[in-house]
């Protein structure tokens, strides 16, 4: 009889044991529902979400920074009929985000702390089971399995912004909901094509398969459907804000740290390495939508009106470094796209909280409803800089290290991406520190700003939490790039590898 | 302790001040304040000397402290570079520094930020230490943002002036389209020499000079002019040229110490510094240093003009801060940056100097700003007095002080340069002259001599420098009609006696060992044959000048002097003899004083065009782009005809019987018709 609990078995399911604590605490914190004793269901969550968090730091400590390909590999057969495997794995670019996946979620639950007061339990355990799901997407080497996780995670996200949302919360779950299910048919199209001709949903079988580019290049856009929509990319980026701005703050954290990573883990994990030769193809258009994100997006961000959006937009506009990272196919870009989606976790994170901390008192998330902030919060202020400065990529922070990799990388590629991309120095800090301004700085500015009172404890508490990751990542980077090098050297050597069967004419 | 536990020490001694004051400013006494930052940067500049005077016997110091980042075949580091040209520029950051800080202890003693005040002035010193001492390009430009980010909270450190909220975004900004032009000279560098380190760039940097990249189309351009100019546009940005020079005047806004410190002495020159640091690429390129050398004698000239109708006493130091950076622009067009760096340093000097004795002056004036009210100061504050008038002497490059040594070398380089542009920058350099002679005086004698004209005038007061910061000291508001002005304890006394010494008399012992001498060898390159000037200046000074004084001396009879004296002149006669014609002039050229008051239209041009034009375009782009086309045709547009569809379908199903059976018999015969034909 197994021992579920010996270590030897813990540390041959650390993915497992990743995926399942948080989501069967989740289980367990619906079990404690009751408004009326909020704190044990708190407590609970909490204890959960730690719990949780602790299971991933073998992840790191057990890590193989040698071997670029999957680890903690555990499994069995599904489903035998069709060949669907409980396969589960993580490699040096998937183990970052699920860190950061569990980290966030024990965020998530400080933060909702005192704020969320209706259905306490049912809030706490959506955001547990989603951050399992998550690290199932993350950990997934099966195709149907990662499909599975990918759409499961949607429901929980689909009630937070839908139950605990504002007042437009409708017609932004159905937005988010249709955008992202078309492009997820359209992967599960693709799935099945691999499957037809590989008799297999491994990923690795995928990897090995060649095809001709005009099939490789369907097989990349309908991946692209996918994934561009979740990270995402100009044009199909409108659900974004429109999510955001309805969420609840955790809703807002998630989406922006964890979710929109899905969609760039994704583009690394299937769209590039099965379909490399339509991934060069195709990487002009690639570059060309992430330039068009990081501009006309930082623009579009200057002129907005509400915090949220403001934020929603700034994280498109960065999330461009990470798409152009991956499409001039160099190690600068790869890695640096990686420490951006990683970095942009915990500052999208903290942004949003610190959203929420001003909403919390005033109500508003309009920028002219504030004015002379610093005057009654003087050390949120403090905070809001930081994460303003680490937003606009500023040295010593986390912001700035993805940014300046992927510029130094485009630049080998092509003097002009790096220099549309470099706009960022200038846009990237025109919106924040001009909310900064106008938010934080000033005399106070009406009665509400001069009744505010500054952080308290559980607050300080989290934003410290963020500010001491955003300023180690920033000083020391180095621990996460060592994580990803070997896995990206492995994957670029994949990537340079053409994949089209031998002997056939390449054209389309 | 090790040399290496001492470079670490120098600027990791004022950070840990500034930590600990910043984060614990509420649990600690007031007093802890000062004394930890002052203990710190005082450590720092101890330690500095000592460097300094290591380096002097031996070897440059290279090595990494840590190495920050691995990818692929590129290292990141951060790393120490210690030779003479780094230790001296610590010494020159710390001492400025120790001496702001003593400062402060007067000037922001009523102050409720006061210990923020001193967290951010020592974390100031620590990055602008990271720059002066980084080994390789990314450091300096951690470094470079670093002292960007302090800049920008001390100039907005009276966060509810609306002034200076603005002035802070625009610093920042303006300093980030500079950045823009850095970041990509850097991304340059790191491609087509596959290191970030000095070191390893020097030395493979002659291999460069004749390699052509293309930008545009099959266009060739030499990789060296490009790569240094985009370099140089970030020194555009950092030491305030011509025209991103916009964001300096503003920041006068932030509290006069740092205007000392870091927009005057040490930040903003940090641009001429990193040029100096780069000598052996810019010295591959004479097209970029052409261009370097124009910008800079545009913003030597033209910035000084401006510095002419200023009434704010701050505003004045400002314009002539532009234009002495300016001067070492220059010179680093001309090849000389040995004589930009030693002008950086009797800059450093005199013009915090300057600085500092303008704030004494501000509190005796009770933030009074508008030097039309102040006169004969001399009386009421002689230790102001004294220093500031050592101070604007060595600014205008009397004989024998500090100041003269560097700027007439200037002009001398300028003289000799052979590039393009350097005859116009010859005719800048030494029509400057005059005009900083005339603005400076002007100051001088408006502030300390003539009548006590705040016994009469009525104030208004617009750039009292504590408006908001004391609110409810309402008397603040400049000097009463009946009130004397007094001069300052000795925290604001003592800095002021400090920085007058070296800005009486460092030029005269260091310009012959920094200049002629072999403190720079090895460490600053100079293609003679190319760029002469250097060389010549060096022949001059063994055939003709001998020594200090005899440069002094020989100057007697110079254009120069001349220019300088009849500047001073015309102030004395136009501001204490005849106060009626400046106004006069004023009047009958009220275009020029219109285009000077409008400083040039750059902050206009800016707002109407950069800044009015972004939120334009951001505007539409969002409601036509984003809101009309993408959500309103394509996705919402989708919605609405599946809507549309549906709609259709819809009508279909009538429920009526004989609507099914007509569609039915249709149905029949059209399947009839088709399979038959099969």
């Amino acid at each position: 009889m197994l021992n579920y609990f010996s270590s030897d078995y813990f540390f041959s399911h650390i993915l497992s044991y990743s995926i399942w604590v948080p989501v069967l605490a989740g289980i367990a914190v619906l079990f404690t529902s009751n408004d009326n004793k909020p704190d044990t269901t708190r407590w609970v969550a909490l204890i959960g979400g730690l719990a949780a968090f602790l299971v991933t730091i073998p992840l790191y400590t057990h890590f193989n920074f040698a071997d670029g390909g999957f680890q903690f590999q555990e499994g069995f057969n599904w489903i035998p009929a069709f060949h669907i495997n409980y396969h589960l794995g993580a490699d040096g670019i998937a183990i970052p985000l699920i860190m950061l996946t569990s980290f966030t979620t024990v965020i998530v639950i400080i933060s909702a702390w005192q704020v969320i007061e209706k259905r306490v339990a049912q809030y706490m355990a959506s955001f547990l089971i989603m951050s399992g799901l998550m690290i199932g997407v993350f950990s997934a080497l099966d195709a149907i399995l990662y499909y599975v996780f990918w759409e499961a995670m949607l429901i929980p996200m689909f009630l937070v912004i839908g139950i605990w949302g504002g007042p437009n919360r409708v017609y932004a779950t159905i937005k988010f909901f249709l955008y992202t299910l078309l492009g997820s048919l359209l992967m599960l199209v693709a799935f099945i094509y691999l499957y037809m001709n590989t008799n297999s949903f491994e990923i690795v079988d995928f990897y090995n398969y060649q095809m001709p580019l005009n099939v490789q290049i369907l097989i990349f856009l309908a991946f692209f459907a996918a994934f561009a929509v979740k990270i995402p990319m100009w044009p199909v980026h409108t659900w974004l804000p429109d999510a955001h701005v309805e969420a609840p703050t955790g809703g807002s954290v998630v989406l922006a740290a964890i979710a929109l990573k899905l969609g760039g883990y994704s583009f690394l994990r299937f769209a590039m390495p099965i379909a490399p030769d339509a991934a060069h193809y195709l990487s002009g258009f690639m570059i060309t939508l992430s330039l068009i994100a990081i501009v006309y997006i930082a623009l579009v961000a200057l002129v907005q009106k509400d915090m949220k959006k403001l934020i929603a937009y700034s994280s498109i506009s960065h999330m461009g470094f990470v798409t152009l990272g991956f499409f001039i196919f160099n190690n600068l870009g790869l890695e640096g796209a990686i420490v951006q989606m990683v970095s942009h976790g915990f500052i999208s994170a903290a942004m949003f909280l610190c959203v929420g901390v001003l909403y919390d008192r005033v109500h508003s998330r309009e920028i002219k409803s504030y004015g002379g902030v610093a005057n009654t919060m003087p050390t949120f202020a403090a905070f809001a800089v930081l994460f303003a400065m680490a937003n606009s990529g500023l040295p010593g922070t986390s912001g700035f290290v993805g940014e300046f990799m992927v510029i130094l990388g485009a630049i080998q590629e092509n003097f002009w991406y790096a220099f549309l991309a470099s706009f960022t120095l200038i846009f990237g800090a025109a919106y924040t520190l001009w909310m900064v301004k106008r938010v934080f700085y000033g005399e106070i500015a009406n009665a509400k700003v001069a009744a505010l009172k500054d952080l308290c404890q559980r607050e300080f508490l989290i934003l410290a939490i963020l500010a001491v990751m955003v300023l180690a990542l920033g000083i020391y980077p180095q621990p996460l790039t060592d994580m990803t090098n070997a896995t990206v050297t492995q994957l670029l050597s994949h990537l340079m590898q053409s994949k089209l069967p031998v002997g056939l004419p390449s054209g389309l | 302790m090790t040399m290496q536990q001492i470079y670490l020490a120098i600027p990791l001694l004022p950070l840990l001040a500034a930590i600990i004051v910043g984060l614990f400013c509420k649990q600690l006494p007031r007093a802890a304040a000062h004394v930890l930052t002052i203990l710190g940067v005082g450590a720092s500049f101890a330690l500095s000397v000592y460097v300094l005077n290591d380096a002097m016997t031996s070897a440059p110091y290279n090595a990494t402290v840590y190495s920050w980042l691995k990818s692929g075949n590129f290292t990141f580091e951060i790393g120490f570079l210690i030779d003479r040209l780094s230790a001296m520029m610590m010494v020159v950051v710390t001492f400025v520094s120790l001496m702001v800080h003593i400062y402060t202890i007067g000037y922001m003693h009523e102050d409720k930020g006061y210990a923020r005040f001193f967290s951010y002035i020592s974390l100031f010193t620590f990055s602008m230490l990271m720059l002066v001492m980084s080994n390789n390009f990314m450091q300096l430009f951690f470094g470079w943002e670093a002292v960007g980010l302090v800049s920008y909270l001390l100039i907005g450190f009276w966060y509810t002036r609306p002034t200076a909220i603005y002035a802070n975004l625009k610093a920042f900004l303006v300093n980030r389209v500079g950045d823009f032009g850095f970041l990509l000279g850097i991304g340059l560098v790191l491609f087509h020499f596959g290191s970030l380190d000095y070191a390893a760039v020097f030395s493979v940097a002659p291999q460069m000079a004749d390699v052509q990249i293309n930008l545009i189309g099959n266009v060739q351009w030499s990789l060296m002019t490009v790569t240094c100019i985009l370099l140089f546009i970030g020194a555009m940005g950092k030491s305030a040229q011509v025209p991103l020079h916009v964001w300096l005047p503003d920041s006068m806004e932030g509290p006069t110490p740092i205007s000392a410190l870091i927009h005057a002495a040490t930040m903003v020159t940090a641009g001429i510094f990193m040029v100096a640091r780069m000598s052996p690429l810019f010295e591959l390129s004479s097209t970029a240093l052409s261009f370097v050398m124009i910008i800079g004698s545009i913003t030597a000239l033209f910035m000084g003009f401006l510095g002419i109708i200023q009434n704010d006493i701050k505003r004045i130091v400002a314009y002539s801060t532009l234009s002495q950076l300016g001067y070492m622009t220059v010179a680093l067009g001309a090849s000389a940056y040995s004589v930009a760096i030693f002008h950086l340093m009797t800059h450093a000097f005199f013009k915090a100097l300057l600085f500092l004795g303008a704030g004494s002056v501000i509190m005796g004036m009770h933030h009074d700003q508008d030097i039309r009210n102040m006169g004969n100061l001399k009386k009421y504050m002689p230790v102001t007095w004294i220093t500031s008038l050592i101070g604007s002497l060595a600014l205008i490059g009397t004989p024998f002080f500090s100041g003269f040594y560097s700027k007439d070398s200037i002009i001398e380089a300028a003289k000799a340069s052979t590039i393009t542009g350097s005859g116009f920058a010859y005719f800048a350099v030494l029509a400057g002259v005059f005009v900083t002679a005339f603005y400076s005086f002007r100051l001088y004698f408006l502030v300390f001599h003539g009548a006590e004209k705040w016994r009469v005038v009525k104030h208004d007061a617009h750039h009292d420098d504590e408006h908001d910061a004391h609110k409810d000291h309402d008397h603040h508001h400049g000097l009463a009609p009946t009130d004397d002005p007094h001069e300052p304890g000795w925290v604001i006394k003592l800095p002021l006696i400090l920085l007058a010494i070296p800005s009486l008399a460092i030029g005269y012992f260091a310009i012959e060992p920094m200049l002629y001498g072999s403190f720079f060898k090895g460490i600053i390159f100079v293609d003679s044959a190319a760029h002469p000037a250097m060389h010549e200046l060096t022949h001059e000074w063994h055939e003709v000048m001998h020594n200090a004084a005899g440069m002094a001396l020989h100057s007697l009879m110079s254009l120069p002097l001349l220019l300088a004296a009849s500047g001073v002149a015309v102030a004395w006669f136009f501001y204490m003899k005849r106060p009626d014609i400046p106004a006069a002039i004023q009047i009958k050229f009220s275009t020029i004083n219109k285009i000077l008051e409008n400083k040039y239209g750059f902050d206009g041009f800016n707002e109407r065009v950069f800044a009015a034009g972004s939120v334009f375009i951001g505007n539409k782009l969002w409601q036509i782009g984003d809101v009309k086309i993408i959500d309103g045709a394509m996705v919402n547009g989708t919605a609405n005809l599946i809507g549309k569809l549906s709609g259709v379908v819809r009508k279909l199903q009538t429920g009526l019987i004989y609507h099914y059976a007509f569609a039915m018999i249709i149905g029949v015969f059209l399947m009839l018709t088709f399979f038959n034909k099969v």
